[in-house]
């Protein structure tokens, strides 16, 4: 049945208030999702004015500069800095990102308001819980299928069939896009979502890959596939420039090629 | 304090980390019938192998005739003679197959014409014996270890492995010189837990965060590297820390030397390509340390570019745009996020930086941990194994060629595999855990958690990391390194001003940078020591007090111990393996060092 609001107990209150040190030059301010189990009580939303003269200009920059000079408790996820690792995903000024590759002056609105992945559940503060996301990627078997006997050397490969490769591989397993996909808030757990089909259409159209037929066996099911509506949320949020809708377009028509 | 309870697991071997290394060590393990698990701090594929751009190193000859040999000479070369030839013999003898092996895995290479895995030139590969550059460099575009990281995951899922993700790593659960586990700290829930095993394998990576400025990631705290040293273990060569010469001039973010492996060229504020003049023949291609040093001393002549003249460019605007969309997509994408710079028409600002660290665990081939008993300088640890940036085997010595790392990763952590399966019995009987083997690891967490003081980590941290770049830069003096000791020991003593402000234990990321800092500041005083004891110049640790080699005296490894009490580092030496794995090969002497 439809929800039209948020359960009483995420339901986002007002939070704590953190001013800009004196020296501050240029003042930004953050408007943060915060929630804390062990604390207890309903999430909130802290703003800090961050003087940003003294940060970088990234957001993942700004959090790290709120971290270390006005609030240690705040927690993130973040690692590479520069756009590989994907595990500084977010939803910013309303729109899933990277925090590390996305810059604070190009978010638009006077505040740059940051919260978790949206739907899903809260770990801690911009932590969402990512394990179903993870479970439907392993779902799609990432991992090369061959029956023939494995050649001496590498299988060989044309550049035209390694190119098929290109705007698949690049992936990050963000989950910006899954995240993004109203498709998949509806049903996040029985519709794969674009990463986990982005990912298994780079297996499906690798030219070593054997597997074709029960790769698709695995996909021929009325929520896993076919929840895509090429809404596209997807290609637009892609901090990689990827397309999944394209990809699930193309597994579409692999499965009606099948059987014509 | 407060009471702590532990969950407990058993398993045949733990790993932890889950980067190339570990992933490849764990596989291993677990195809060989070994109850495997693999504990890391990140989900698997944000481990920072992924940010591995240009390649990995094998002779598979694909481009032009290549031999094992010349991969063993241009690494010996690199290593500026401190790589142990019998390792390095083993690495360049097995990388074909293990690059194979990624391959048949599904790694997305890029290819040939012929449809075979493309290679690249990269800094000091050659063809017979220094003649002229190579290209060994397996490349899948510039992101290579993303897709070996990818596909290594894969293959882990379709294997038993079992993951414990997002576990922090305390400490090792050490029995009588024995290891017999270690402790870890689940994020997501707050417990802690006790993970038995016959053998631990450390695969968790260099600790390039000890630096302000890294191309490394915010998770490089080289956990297990510390973890060794609390357990009264040495490590091996830290004073040897690569500086890449392509780091984004302010940002940090790593531009690959396959830049330069596909033809792009450095020049200064003259626009003179000043890598001429250094290395005659190598050129652009020269090693890291040489590059790197160049670099330092344009910018110090006052050839630097930029209002400062504090940096130098990297050229790539002369490329056909086409290999560059081909072959270096990803730098294009990263210089233009973070140097707003179009490289088919301008320049990337760049600087030398903080990139990978030659030491680490001391280990033989198998990947073995050693330490020096007595007069025993190969005594095993037993219980205990280390692979990947986290260990020194020694097979990069003194200075790391690149996509020579990719290759380490994936040789030794099938080797570790192999070893594994080879030594341990599935299910053995392991000893029972008692109290006092933990209760240090928890006094630990418990004191950092409730740390009242007044400095905050943050402070110390920044504290620790510019002492490192203003002290144990590219070039080291005496007087720096002294200094280095100094500033790092006020750091030690103010540590027990430290202050944390989240008290809970639910991703507590508050507690875990504190813990990373603790771990990363123990790194940094045996790496300044390290520098400081060691009067000679090689490879990438170049001292202007001492500016040559000295094979007489300083053909050793250090090993340095260290007293988390009292802050007191202890030296010791073992020798250089002056001999090579098989006679098929003979020892390659040592001589000048010329690119």
């Amino acid at each position: 049945m439809a929800e039209f609001l948020l359960p009483k107990n995420s339901r986002v209150g007002a939070g704590k208030h953190w001013p800009a040190p004196a020296d501050a030059k240029t003042v930004k301010t953050f408007r943060i999702y915060r929630w804390d189990p062990e604390a207890g009580g309903n999430p909130r939303w802290d703003t800090y004015d961050v003087a940003v003269d003294q940060c970088g200009p990234m957001v993942l920059d700004a959090l790290i500069h709120i971290k270390n000079t006005m609030d240690p408790t705040l927690a993130f996820r973040r690692s590479c800095r520069e756009g590989v690792c994907g595990s500084c995903a977010m939803n910013i000024g309303g729109r899933n990102t990277l925090a590390c590759t996305h810059g604070w002056e190009e978010v638009p609105g006077k505040a740059v308001q940051i919260s978790p992945l949206p739907h899903q559940a809260v770990v801690k503060d911009l932590i969402p819980d990512l394990s179903i996301f993870y479970a439907q990627y392993a779902s799609i078997e990432p991992w090369l299928h061959t029956d023939t006997p494995e050649p001496q050397k590498e299988w060989v490969q044309s550049p035209e069939d390694r190119g098929k490769l290109d705007g698949l591989y690049e992936c990050i397993l963000c989950a910006c896009c899954s995240t993004s996909c109203p498709s998949y808030w509806w049903n996040g757990e029985r519709y794969l979502g674009p990463a986990a089909l982005l990912q298994a259409y780079r297996w499906l159209i690798d030219s070593r890959d054997e597997a074709t037929g029960e790769r698709l066996d695995n996909l021929e099911d009325p929520f896993k596939l076919y929840r895509c509506h090429t809404i596209m949320n997807c290609a637009q949020v892609c901090p990689k420039g990827l397309n999944p809708a394209k990809a699930i377009a193309s597994i579409k028509t692999m499965m009606v090629e099948r059987v014509t | 304090m407060a009471a702590y309870e532990f969950i407990d697991h058993r398993f045949d071997v733990v790993v932890v980390g889950a980067g190339g290394s570990g992933l490849r060590a764990a596989l291993g393990a677990a195809q060989g019938g070994l109850k495997t698990a693999c504990i890391t701090k990140v989900f698997p594929t944000r481990s920072h192998t992924v940010a591995a751009q240009g390649g990995i190193s094998a002779s598979l000859g694909n481009m032009s005739q290549d031999d094992w040999r010349w991969h063993m000479y241009d690494t010996v070369k690199g290593s500026d003679w401190l790589g142990d030839q019998d390792a390095i013999e083993y690495l360049v003898r097995n990388a074909p197959a293990a690059v194979y092996e990624l391959e048949h895995w599904g790694v997305p290479f890029s290819r040939t014409p012929e449809g075979k895995i493309y290679q690249r030139a990269f800094g000091g590969m050659t063809r017979n014996y220094g003649e002229a550059p190579i290209q060994r460099t397996c490349a899948a575009a510039d992101r290579t270890g993303h897709a070996m990281l990818h596909t290594m995951y894969g293959q882990a899922l379709a294997h038993d492995v079992d993951f414990f993700i997002e576990y922090f790593a305390l400490d090792l659960i050490m029995d009588e010189g024995r290891c017999i586990g270690l402790t870890a700290w689940k994020l997501d829930d707050g417990t802690l837990h006790r993970f038995q095993a016959q053998t631990v394998v450390l695969a968790t990576g260099g600790y390039g965060r000890a630096y302000f400025s890294a191309t490394s990631a915010h998770t490089c705290t080289g956990d297990g590297n510390a973890m060794v040293l609390r357990a009264g273990l040495p490590l091996q060569d830290m004073e040897f820390v690569q500086f890449h010469p392509t780091g984004i001039y302010g940002a940090g973010c790593l531009i690959t030397e396959g830049a330069r492996g596909e033809g792009g060229y450095l020049t200064n504020s003259e626009g003179e390509r000043f890598m001429e003049r250094y290395a005659p023949s190598a050129k652009d291609l020269a090693s890291r340390d040489v590059v790197s040093r160049a670099m330092t001393m344009e910018i110090r002549e006052g050839r630097g570019v930029g209002p400062k003249k504090d940096h130098i460019f990297l050229h790539l605007d002369h490329l056909d745009p086409k290999v560059l969309h081909e072959r270096l997509p990803g730098i294009s994408e990263t210089a233009k996020i973070f140097a707003g710079v179009d490289v088919t028409k301008e320049p990337i600002p760049i600087v030398p930086t903080v990139h990978y660290n030659m030491g680490g665990v001391p280990t033989n081939f198998f990947g073995e941990v050693v330490t020096k008993a007595g007069d025993d300088p190969d005594s095993v640890v037993p219980g205990l194994m280390a692979v990947g940036e986290a260990a020194c085997v020694s097979v990069h010595g003194a200075n790391r060629l690149g996509s020579n790392s990719l290759i380490d990763l994936v040789v030794f952590g099938r080797a570790v595999g192999l070893r594994l399966v080879e030594v341990l019995k599935p299910d053995a009987r392991q000893v029972e855990l008692k109290p006092e083997h933990t209760e240090s690891h928890i006094e630990r967490l418990e004191h950092f958690r409730n740390a009242a003081g007044k400095t905050p980590t943050a402070q110390l941290r920044a504290a620790m990391q510019m002492t490192m770049h203003e002290d144990a830069a590219v070039f080291r003096t005496g007087e720096t390194l002294k200094s280095g000791v100094e500033r790092l020991e006020k750091v030690r003593q103010d540590m027990a001003d430290i202050q944390t402000f989240d008290r809970g234990l639910v991703w507590n990321t508050d507690l875990m940078e504190t813990l990373e800092l603790d771990n990363l500041l123990s790194q940094a005083i045996v790496t300044v020591n390290g520098a400081l004891n060691r009067e000679e110049s090689r490879g990438a640790h170049a001292r202007e007090d001492f500016s040559a080699r000295n094979d007489e005296t300083w053909m050793k490894h250090t090993l340095a111990w260290y007293d988390g009490q009292t802050g007191q580092v202890k030296i010791d030496y073992r020798p250089v393996h002056a001999y090579t794995m098989t006679s098929d090969i003979e020892y390659i002497k040592p001589k000048a060092r010329v690119y």
